[in-house]
């Protein structure tokens, strides 16, 4: 039994901040070490091109990730990612080329070319929601039926083939800069503000972790759980659609092949080094965001050093041990 | 002694789920069984030697990875890294092959142990989830079989008798479904009838009620990481003989296909139940898939590409999912 | 004497992270003795147990077994010596079969694989002993808790323990059941095989235990036969209280000065929830507290839940409010101003690993919001003044709710359907598991609400809670309604006759009493 001592309740933000010792804490000085290491060893560095080279590399990922901690949250996973990419990716070359229909090019070509593929990712991913609230088939069986299903369909879609393209929109999103800042940059930290927002000040995000933490008593406390977790599958579909577009927009051409190919791999890999719990009921958006800059920064740092890609894979892996080791250690005392 | 306690005095609702759990294992055969009719009906050649003999060759591998990974799902576990594995394995092996076939399957099966091993210890002794522990595995061996081949394939060596693994016969019956057949065979007897396979299932219906009753939880949770590893290296072996190639790159996707035939075959993905049989008639579902496309294709009347064949397969899975949530009742 | 003595513990000390579980703990149990080990929630019960299964290592003491020193290091070490557990949450594997449950980890063989045939024979075997049976080849799922402790047992017998430890072994039996066991155990008695007995319910004790050690504050404050303590006694020892203490305590007074209000918040006619459920009828008016009495299996959790919207019944009528035909979800009965606290606090009240602000709020935050935006400064207003009003016990409401006691915790699933200012309360054993304080606490604040005038629906267990802390009982027989007692007829014995044995020989036994 715990004496009687009612504390005067500490002011509190809805995000815990590094500083104060919060599960952040770790990613933020692994972070801050590999800086410091490159900042010594590696030339050319602090230029502005090699930051905006990792940030590019980096905001796919980060915005699916984004999705996929929301996911997690609720106690769920999705495999589907990479494939609502490759849809995505491979709808909108359709759309403004004018294959899909008829659409000479212009404006609204293209604005429909953005909106479209991004609302049909957002479809499969309502779809996966359905399966996942209505009829209670576990996460991973559930998104595994769009993760092999869903690049098959980007794939008939194109008949397998690299759609190359000329478009200046999509050039916009994938090269151009505002005051300076890719746009991609711009919508990554809209993405991730919009998320740490929903998740620290809402109703739903507070009601998606009562989900995750524990189902029955957010049943019974008269919470929307169906309708929660299928938005949160949406949202992961919508999430995947924008990074879709990304990716094509960067490459100015669309390989439903290997647009979004091992994504969901990625953005977990992201997730759990930011440290969320894979079982539900804890979210930190900026720990994913941290994660993923994390393994970005890592495989930059040994790429520059002339480490080979596959060998930067095997210290991704080890980081991702370690990373869950510590929290797993953090968590039992 | 005054009171009798009785079946009948059972709670009515236990009844509906026994007769589901038949329907929902015999499924996949029924299913299995339906294509294979519609494929002789349709496809003059579909039942000739030549194809199934090839529809077995190319599947056994598969069905290698598929049975390791269904003794991790009944444990309640899972393991991504069977794909990566098996590319290690291939590239391991195609490496030592021109020392002979002994030192090739050895190399192979070795380094899928060695990856086995290590998952199996991060999980029990580390406590990870076996998700992100196997997730960072498979990037490892990816990594791993990238660089020792320095991202190119390797040549197996055709001097010694390593290809016959992938192309050579027995009895005229492929080898690779040779060694698929006794593999299973093994897997069911290990399952039905050792302490061991009882452990798997004990484990994965209550994973803390076995440790209390006092199984050895640990060692059999690593040793299942283990078996799955070193028959996702044999399948690498195999692979390799069957190209004439160690692939580094080959082998994407293996687990969540894999994981597929399983839960196709009835398994449940929360572990606790399961057939290594029924494993193996999904595993062989889905190879049908592709192969019936193949001679659809063929026929001509209508084409339809390659492609199709992931979007059938994730239409099959959706069926057999739904059909399964449909019949079964979890027990609570 | 000492040829007797099966099992001696002495001077076990052990603790978590500072913080001392064990102090000065001993207890001995004899050869076909049966001994109750008794204390409140934290006082050392548990652990003890866990030092001597070899699940916890002790820091100090000794253990001798059969007069051996032993060290277990793991629960393979005990049961290998001849000790076997039987948890409170049967821990056998529910879809692995009956003779599996027994036999896992030491399977007949013939040639080295394991002989089906000759298991099921042997399970059978095993079971008659306790004149069970079943078909051993059914998943163990299929048979209902009882008979899965009769395989709890039989696989503790056919492991050839020569002693058995109870942890709560009758908290989910019906009375019929636990006389079963208690056969059972007395089997075990006769064959010289010892048993250590923890329980609640103290009744229980002088039924079927021969002695009795007491725990507190991590220490063993008493030891002595069964028969020489009183029920007070042992409660005051629990308790570490004088005995004056302790008959306040039980003799809480119900106010006599109650008058039932004309409103009538619930009425229940006729409700049909399959496969329970069968035709129940009740009401509650405003400020009443009505007792909701049966064993368990009686349908009384299956009622609640009906009328709280959260499963479907399949005939009758709820009156709640405007409402007239009942809920369909547990949102409309939430929004109509029912709360309900579920019996089982773990798995389906609290979120662990959420604040207790967030957790108080649960089902209050969509009031709390605007634009989908929370009102943090109203939400911790009302979140501190529930905490103080209910005396809720924590260091800052920003404290994850797991980290919080039982009692606690049930206070703060309390405080989450009080915010809703609800005018109908269901309560699923508020007081189980809690220590006896924070019981006494929580059935306090229970009639001050009613006092103001909130309708309470009270399912409970206990006896003393039904008869001292309700207005009216109302007792539930195999899914039916079989009595409603006022609280002047509603004695304890009149409450068991009904649960036992329906209508009319519950009014014939209490003109008889």
């Amino acid at each position: 039994m715990q004496e009687l001592e009612v504390a005067a309740p500490r002011r509190r933000r809805g995000l815990t901040w590094p500083w104060r010792g919060g599960p952040l804490a770790g990613a933020l000085l692994a972070l801050g070490i590999l800086v410091l290491f490159n900042l010594i060893a590696t030339p050319h560095f602090t230029s502005l091109q090699t930051l905006y080279v990792n940030l590019t590399q980096v905001t796919t990922i980060v915005i699916v990730a984004v999705g996929m901690t929301m996911v997690i949250a609720t106690g769920g996973i999705d495999l589907s990612v990479g494939s609502l990419m490759a849809i995505a990716g491979a709808l909108a070359p359709l759309i403004f080329a004018g294959r899909l229909f008829g659409m000479g090019p212009g404006l609204l070509a293209d604005g429909l070319a953005f909106v479209l593929p991004v609302l049909a990712a957002m479809a499969f991913g309502t779809f996966n929601g359905w399966l996942v609230a209505r009829f209670r088939i576990q996460p991973i069986v559930a998104t595994l039926v769009l993760f092999i299903a869903g690049r098959g369909i980007a794939q008939v879609m194109t008949n397998g083939n690299l759609q190359a393209f000329h478009n200046a929109s999509f050039y916009a999103l994938g090269l151009g800069r505002v005051l300076g800042v890719p746009v991609q940059v711009w919508l990554m930290m809209a993405v991730v503000g919009a998320a740490t927002w929903v998740m620290g000040r809402t109703l739903y995000g507070r009601q998606l972790l009562a989900v995750g933490g524990n189902e029955a008593a957010a049943q019974l406390s008269g919470l929307p759980v169906a309708r929660i977790k299928i938005i949160v599958y949406a949202v992961s579909g919508l999430l995947s659609g924008i990074a879709g577009l990304i990716v094509i927009a960067i490459n100015s051409s669309s390989d439903a092949n290997l647009v979004g190919l091992g994504m969901e791999l990625d953005a977990i890999a992201a997730v759990a080094v930011g440290g969320t719990a894979l079982t539900g009921g804890r979210a930190s958006i900026i720990g994913t965001l941290l994660g993923a800059l994390i393994i970005q920064l890592l495989r930059y740092t040994l790429l520059s050093h002339g480490v080979p890609d596959a060998a930067a894979l095997v210290v991704k892996a080890t980081v991702i041990l370690a990373a869950v080791y510590l929290q797993q250690v953090r968590r039992a005392s | 002694m005054t009171t009798m306690i009785d079946a009948s005095s059972l709670p009515a609702a236990a009844k509906p789920g026994r007769r589901s759990t038949l329907l929902q294992r015999q499924g996949v055969v029924v299913a299995l069984l339906l294509l294979i009719l519609f494929g002789a009906w349709r496809y003059d050649d579909f039942f000739g030697l030549y194809n199934i003999m090839s529809v077995l060759r190319y599947n056994s591998m598969f069905a290698l990875v598929a049975l390791g990974m269904s003794f991790v799902i009944m444990t309640g576990g899972i393991d991504l890294s069977v794909g990566a594995t098996a590319a290690l394995a291939s590239v391991v092996s195609a490496g030592l092959s021109d020392i002979g076939l002994g030192a090739g399957l050895a190399a192979g099966i070795g380094a899928g142990l060695a990856i086995g091993l290590i998952n199996g210890l991060a999980i029990t002794r580390f406590r990870l989830p076996a998700f992100v522990t196997t997730l960072a595995t498979m990037l490892a061996a990816r990594g791993l079989a990238l660089l020792i081949s320095g991202n190119q394939s390797v040549s197996v060596s055709w001097e010694t008798s390593f290809t016959d693994l992938g192309g050579g016969d027995f009895l005229d019956f492929p080898i690779p479904a040779w060694i698929a057949i006794v593999a299973f065979i093994a897997g069911s007897v290990l399952l039905n009838f050792t302490g061991f396979g009882r452990t798997v299932l004990a484990i994965g219906g209550n994973e803390e009620a076995a440790r209390l009753m006092g199984l050895p939880v640990a060692r059999v949770k690593t040793l299942v990481y283990v078996l799955t590893g070193g028959l996702a290296g044999l399948a690498g072996v195999i692979l390799a003989a069957q190209f004439g190639a160690g692939q580094p790159t080959e082998g994407q996707g293996w687990e969540l296909f894999a994981i597929a035939a399983v839960v196709v075959g009835g398994t449940l993905l929360t572990g606790g139940m399961g057939s290594v049989g029924f494993t193996l008639a999904g595993t062989l579902l889905l190879g049908l898939i592709f192969n019936i496309l193949n001679f659809e294709n063929g026929r001509g009347d209508f084409t339809l590409s390659a492609y199709w064949q992931s979007v059938i397969r994730g239409a099959f899975l959706l069926i057999v999912v739904l059909l399964q949530n449909r019949l079964a009742r979890r027990p609570t | 004497m000492t040829d007797d003595i099966l099992l001696s513990m002495s001077g076990i000390g052990k603790s978590f992270a500072g913080v001392a579980a064990l102090k000065e703990a001993s207890l001995t149990v004899g050869r076909g003795e049966v001994l109750a080990l008794i204390g409140q929630n934290g006082a050392g019960k548990s652990t003890l147990i866990k030092v001597l299964t070899g699940a916890v290592a002790r820091e100090s003491g000794a253990v001798r077994f059969e007069g051996v020193p032993v060290d277990f290091r793991t629960p393979q070490d005990a049961q290998a010596a001849g000790i076997a557990t039987i948890y409170q949450e049967i821990n056998l594997v529910p879809l692995r079969s009956v003779a599996e449950n027994i036999f896992l980890g030491r399977e007949p063989r013939r040639w080295g694989l394991i002989d089906w045939r000759r298991m099921h024979e042997q399970a059978n075997a095993v079971l008659a002993q306790f004149a069970v049976s079943i078909d051993v080849r059914q998943p163990l799922h299929h048979f209902n808790t009882a008979t899965q402790q009769m395989v709890a047992i039989a696989r503790a017998i056919g492991q050839q323990a020569r002693l058995v430890v109870m942890d709560e072994p009758t908290s989910s039996l019906d009375d019929r059941e636990v006389a079963v066991l208690f056969d059972v155990i007395r089997q075990l008695k006769a064959r010289g095989i010892g048993v250590i007995f923890v329980s609640h319910r103290l009744d229980e004790l002088y039924v079927v235990c021969d002695r009795v050690t007491i725990m507190r504050d991590g220490m063993t404050v008493a030891d002595q036969p069964m028969a020489s303590i009183s029920k007070l006694e042992l409660v005051a020892a629990m308790l570490g209280r004088s005995l004056e203490e302790v008959k306040q305590f039980g003799a809480t007074a119900f106010e006599e000065d109650f008058a039932v209000r004309p409103a009538k918040v619930l009425e229940v006619e006729g409700l049909k929830v399959a496969p329970r459920v069968a035709k129940v009828d009740l009401d509650v008016h405003e400020g009443e507290i009505v007792g909701l009495a049966g064993l368990l299996g009686s349908g009384r959790t299956e009622t609640a839940r009906a009328i709280f919207g959260a499963d479907r019944p399949q005939a009758g009528t709820i009156r709640f409010g405007h409402e007239t035909t009942g809920f369909r979800t547990s949102r409309e009965a939430i929004g109509a101003g029912i709360g309900f606290c579920s019996e089982d606090r773990k798995t389906e009240g609290i979120v662990p690993d959420m604040s207790v602000r967030d957790n108080l709020t649960l089902a209050l935050l969509p009031q709390l919001t605007r634009h989908g935006v929370i009102d943090q400064a109203r939400q911790r207003e009302i979140v501190d003044r529930l905490i103080k009003r209910l005396g809720i016990r924590l260091s800052s409401a920003d404290q994850k709710i797991r980290e919080l006691s039982g009692g606690n915790q049930q206070k703060v699933l309390l405080a989450r359907w009080l915010c809703m200012k609800p005018k109908l309360l269901i309560l699923d054993e508020p007081t189980r598991g809690i220590d006896v304080a924070a019981k006494a606490e929580i059935q306090s604040l229970i009639r001050e609400l009613a006092r103001d005038g909130l309708a309470v629906l009270m399912i409970s267990s206990e006896l003393e809670e039904l008869t001292e802390g309700c207005h009216r009982v109302s007792v539930l027989r195999d899914g039916r309604s079989v009595a409603t007692l006022d609280h002047a007829e509603a004695t304890e014995h009149a409450i068991m006759t009904a649960m036992a044995h329906g209508p009319d020989e519950a009014s014939i036994s209490h003109a008889g009493a």
